[in-house]
């Protein structure tokens, strides 16, 4: 890690060595991983930059694992995509999608799975672990193939089997933990304290949570070198949010992009939304939720990086949204039949935002905004079933011309 | 011996309640308090929590019990 220099933390500002530690031991404050931002300007330019590898790790030098050590799926350097048809609908002329869909296990996960993996292996973990309901566990258990070290996924019993196949299929050990969402929360930050274990988003979390910057640099290199005027971003626990908005910064710090004026907005399902009623109440202090939403992979009730998103909001003078269920199935709708991308449940809700903001005409139309769409559809088809309708027939041409000639009607 | 990092998050009505000294009391545990807040309508506590297994966990479903919402110190460590 030749560019790190240390664990800060969130709070009291202590520093303390580059450990897999995610909590100051003085007053349990978030570290964040510190880095010689001097030496990174030194090698890194947008030439280094666009001869490193087609993936996240053509940004190794602002990611706190060794490069030569990584654990690389080939996740990042996904598209980003001029949105002109859902930017007609919505009256944006500069509309663009980040379209992490297409990550190799179909959500950002692997971002910030890929940077954990390898520090794991930098500190000589034999195990990778996590907690999860989906689109994690599926990227931690194809990180822990790759890497060909053991991997442990814990869920709750009562989820679907279903949910984990795209993590099953993987082979990591999976544990069904009975009892309520707290008491599979409490546990598992338990075993990650007592067993030696890599707990992607637990002991590792201060480098795991750095691999989101990349959706930050990677925008502002597709869109030609420059921070978008508008970044739409969904939100469970808060903290791609964050980093997102830490990765323009650090670009512009190391001299590669203008100083950054983007407008941030988290969006949340209204059914987990601790971090817009916070925003919309005024205060930077999160009060729990229980989550109830179909957006799934955004169910976090007590946010990790809560505080951290609305400081973010208020540098950035961005805001904040929910929007319900209907309005997230409606979105996912119109973002599949407008631009031809099939986003999870989490998609519906930057779309939904997307559409509030610009019905108020929070965005103006020629301003550069970049929506962020994190975890395919295929995960979440329950959500949009309804859509299978079709136009039933006997198999005769007959019949067929019959049937097309009411459906054009 | 476990030592278990806690967030307790109090309701308004529950604020002015005793609770950590009365988990010191009522239990095995040495309380080690980090960082606290206290709002109008809510208060939250950052703590350390050591004794046996068992006794941490009896302590934690007391809390519970009173209403306080006990929550690990990183957050929710579940994601979707």
């Amino acid at each position: 890690m030749p560019y790190t220099t240390a664990l800060r933390c969130k709070e009291c500002s202590r520093e303390s060595e580059l450990l897999p530690v995610n909590v100051c031991d003085f007053c349990f404050g978030p570290l964040e991983v510190q880095y010689d931002y001097d030496a990174i300007a030194r090698v890194m330019s947008r030439e280094s930059i666009k001869n490193g590898p087609p993936s996240m790790w053509r940004y190794a030098e602002l990611l706190p694992a060794d490069p030569e050590n990584r654990v690389d799926i080939n996740a990042g350097l996904t598209p980003l995509i001029k949105a002109d048809r859902l930017g007609k609908a919505l009256g944006l002329n500069e509309l663009y999608l980040k379209n992490d869909c297409v990550n190799p296990t179909y959500s950002f996960k692997d971002r910030v799975v890929s940077v954990a993996a390898t520090a794991a292996r930098d500190f000589g973990f034999d195990t990778l672990a996590c907690a999860s309901t989906g689109n994690l566990a599926g990227s931690v258990a194809a990180h822990a193939a790759r890497a060909g070290i053991r991997c442990y996924v814990f869920i709750p019993a009562d989820l679907e089997l279903g949910k984990v196949v795209g993590a099953a299929i993987y082979g990591p050990t999976l544990v069904a933990v009975n009892g309520s969402y707290d008491d599979v929360n409490r546990l598992c930050s338990e075993i990650a304290d007592r067993y030696g274990w890599a707990f992607v988003n637990i002991n590792v979390r201060p480098y795991y949570s750095e691999g989101s910057k990349t959706l930050g640099y990677e925008a502002a290199e597709q869109l030609g070198w420059r921070a978008p005027d508008h970044a739409i971003v969904p939100a469970a626990s808060g903290s791609m949010f964050t980093k997102i908005w830490k990765g323009l910064n650090e670009l512009h710090d190391i001299g590669i992009i203008s100083k950054p004026n983007t407008k941030m907005h988290i969006a949340q399902a209204e059914g987990s939304s601790p971090i817009v009623s916070a925003y919309d109440a005024g205060i930077k202090d999160i009060r729990p939720v229980r989550p109830d939403t179909v957006a799934k992979s955004l169910a976090i009730g007590n946010p990790a990086d809560g505080y951290y998103a609305l400081k973010v909001i208020e540098d950035s003078e961005g805001t904040g949204h929910a929007v319900n269920d209907e309005e997230i199935v409606d979105s996912m709708k119109l973002l599949a039949q407008t631009e031809g991308i099939f986003a999870e449940t989490a998609g519906g809700v930057t779309i939904g935002v997307l559409r509030k903001l610009a019905a108020k005409g929070l965005i103006g139309k020629d301003e550069v905004t970049v929506a962020y769409i994190t975890g395919n559809g295929l995960k979440t088809q329950e959500a949009v079933q309804d859509v299978a309708q079709t136009v039933n027939i006997n198999a005769s041409l007959r019949d067929f011309e019959d049937a097309i000639k009411a459906e054009d009607a | 011996m476990a030592k278990v990092r806690v967030r307790f998050t109090f309701a308004s009505e529950l604020i002015q309640e005793p609770i950590i000294w009365s988990l010191g009391r009522e239990f095995e545990l040495v309380t080690n308090i980090r960082r606290a807040n206290v709002e109008e309508d809510q208060g939250w506590v950052v703590l350390e929590l050591e004794g046996a297994q068992d006794e941490v966990d009896r302590g934690i479903s007391w809390v519970t019990s009173k209403g306080v919402r006990v929550d690990p110190v990183p957050g929710d460590v579940i994601e979707g």
